[in-house]
């Protein structure tokens, strides 16, 4: 499992790529891992306003349906064109196959997302769990 | 001994003292008492094989199966090939109710994939999924469909000459959810284009048509589907499948999904079901469709093989988030359809509607030229027309019954909305009649010679 370190983490597995305004959104190793086989990603609509912790998007993978949550509040700026055609990306370059950029509303926001480490104690405990 | 009864005394008494409870009155002590049946269930005593058996045969002897009959509404009586029995008479596939172990069942998987293919070129749409379970079930899971699609969206406007069984189907699976259905008026027995544009505005999710309508008439659905989606909206076609072996296709009409009932392929009118719902759609729409579909792909030495796709949205797997209820197919009966499009092919299927038509056709107008039966509008219709009689319908239908038809059915009791001028009345007095090539031409001549004896 990678965990890049200048990334920002979600509880619920998404990553975040802050650059000024822009969060590039994306799901981790980790997640699509866990997904095995992503056949589709139904994305956000380009210009929809998102709530930090709202569900914006969906993932299918051959076993499942998981709900994606926006990690920051803002406004969907873009959507990553190549996942309509080839969702597989996202198995093969999580942290490159984006889903979706932010502009933030509220950049302080990123302040309550975890950092590379506390992710992977994160993804240990639920490991456990299981 | 039996394992068929589930429980014994002693089963009783032991899961009884497992949860603490004295008796069954106990365990359901927390149940208001006036909930309670206080008497048992009036269920007559066990009988031997052979009294049900005679029970049964005194049943069945009650239906009335020589008519010769004229009944349509949804439901006809097409010619069906022996193939098709012979091969739902295979225990590999008639014991198999669903795939749930589903690539062990290869043989079902490819005649769900062969199935969807057929309805696709039946259609002129791209994806179809497994079946579901009747028309009107497959009308309500498209306008999910449409409203899921089509955002913000919470209106669906549905053509008053759409079935009433679906209309009401759609009413009852809307009811408690922020949907606003409103039913487009008919004119002449045709969907009101001008009605329907003064109701189609924004946030509308699928303006829903049939075409041949529940009437038997051709909708002109010329500019429909352009109309419908410059208001942002999707176009839901619903047509008889046998139909479209002559007829415009709904993706040449324009329409993003079509779906219906499948039973005039294959299936028998039995007493009313099982039937068998197709629902097809655009590319676009694959993964708002609901239900599963089965794929072709190839296994690991590079074999054709089959697999059950795109179920991750079904609510076994997405429990609450699911967008449909639908778990399940109508595998069984969409073989039915599979197996009767692939006899009858291209030319059979065309061959069934345009002898359908010509025989209706030829009925319709002796009627119209030889009694005082009228047609009740002059739309153009392909197998099944509206009759208007002098009289009230129910004592002729009962007559005509003696003599060996089941000569129609009464509008009266099942769409007295749509009958336009007169209203009631008229009503009353309207029958719906199906012609299929099943007919022989003494059937039909006899048919009209004991009109005109009724209704002299």
């Amino acid at each position: 499992m990678t965990v890049p370190q200048e990334l920002k983490y979600n509880k619920t597995h998404e990553w975040v790529r802050a650059e000024g305004e822009l969060a590039t959104v994306g799901i981790t190793d980790y997640a699509q891992e866990s997904l095995g086989d992503i056949v589709y990603v139904e994305p956000p609509e380009a210009g929809q306003t998102v709530k930090q912790g709202e569900e914006v998007a969906t993932i299918e993978s051959v076993k499942a349906a998981s709900p994606i949550y926006a990690p920051v509040s803002g406004k969907v700026e873009r959507l990553n064109p190549l996942l309509e055609k080839t969702p597989e990306l996202i198995n093969q370059k999580p942290y490159e196959a984006f889903l979706f950029v932010i502009r933030m509303a509220d950049p302080s926001q990123l302040a309550s997302l975890l950092d590379a480490a506390a992710y992977e104690s994160h993804v240990a405990q639920e490991k456990a769990a299981h | 001994m039996f394992p068929t009864l589930p429980h014994t005394e002693e089963d009783l008494r032991s899961m009884l003292s497992t949860v603490g409870a004295a008796s069954l009155e106990d365990l359901f002590a927390d149940v208001p008492p006036e909930l309670l049946r206080s008497q048992p269930l009036a269920i007559p005593p066990a009988r031997s094989e052979a009294e049900v058996y005679r029970h049964l045969a005194k049943l069945a002897a009650g239906n009335r199966t020589d008519a010769v009959s004229f009944l349509g509404g949804g439901s006809y009586d097409h010619l069906i090939p022996a193939t098709v029995g012979a091969v739902l008479g295979r225990s590999e596939f008639y014991t198999a109710y669903t795939p749930y172990q589903a690539e062990i069942s290869q043989g079902v998987l490819q005649a769900i994939f062969e199935y969807q293919s057929l309805i696709c070129a039946l259609t002129g749409l791209e994806v179809s999924n497994a079946s579901l379970y009747d028309g009107a079930t497959a009308v309500c899971e498209a306008a999910s469909l449409a409203l899921a699609a089509v955002r913000r969206s919470r209106k669906l406007l549905i053509a008053r000459t759409l079935h009433p069984h679906t209309r009401r189907v759609l009413v009852t699976h809307f009811s408690g959810l922020e949907v606003e259905l409103e039913e487009v008026a008919a004119a002449d027995g045709v969907l009101n284009r001008e009605d329907l544009r003064r109701r189609l505005v924004p946030g509308t999710a699928a303006v829903i048509v049939q075409s041949p309508n529940f009437l038997g008439y051709l909708e002109d659905l010329t500019g429909l589907a352009e109309e419908v989606h410059a208001a942002g909206a999707l176009l839901v076609q619903s047509a008889d499948p046998l139909t479209l072996g002559v007829l415009r296709s709904p993706g040449d009409w324009g329409a993003d999904v079509a779906a219906g009932d499948a039973q005039p392929c294959g299936l028998p009118p039995y007493f009313g079901g099982p039937t068998v719902g197709y629902l097809a759609a655009r590319q676009a729409f694959l993964h708002r469709m609901p239900g599963r579909i089965a794929g072709q792909s190839v296994d690991r030495e590079g074999r054709r093989a089959f697999v059950l796709t795109l179920q991750a949205r079904e609510q076994h797997i997405k429990r609450e988030r699911a967008t449909s209820n639908i778990c399940s197919n109508q595998a069984l009966a969409a073989l039915a359809v599979a197996v009767y499009l692939v006899t009858v092919g291209k030319r059979g299927l065309a061959e069934a509607a345009r002898q359908s038509a010509a025989k209706a056709h030829y009925l319709a107008e002796r009627l119209w030229r030889e009694t005082p039966a009228k047609l009740l509008t002059a739309q153009p219709f392909l197998l099944e027309f509206p009759l208007v009689l002098p009289v009230a319908a129910a004592p002729v239908l009962e007559r005509m019954e003696a003599e060996g038809f089941f000569a129609g059915l009464p509008l009266d009791r099942l769409a007295p909305e749509l009958v336009p001028a007169g209203g009631r009345a008229v009503a009353e007095r309207a029958i719906l009649v199906a012609v299929t090539e099943k007919h022989t031409r003494e059937e039909l001549e006899r048919y009209v010679d004991t009109m005109k004896r009724m209704l002299k």
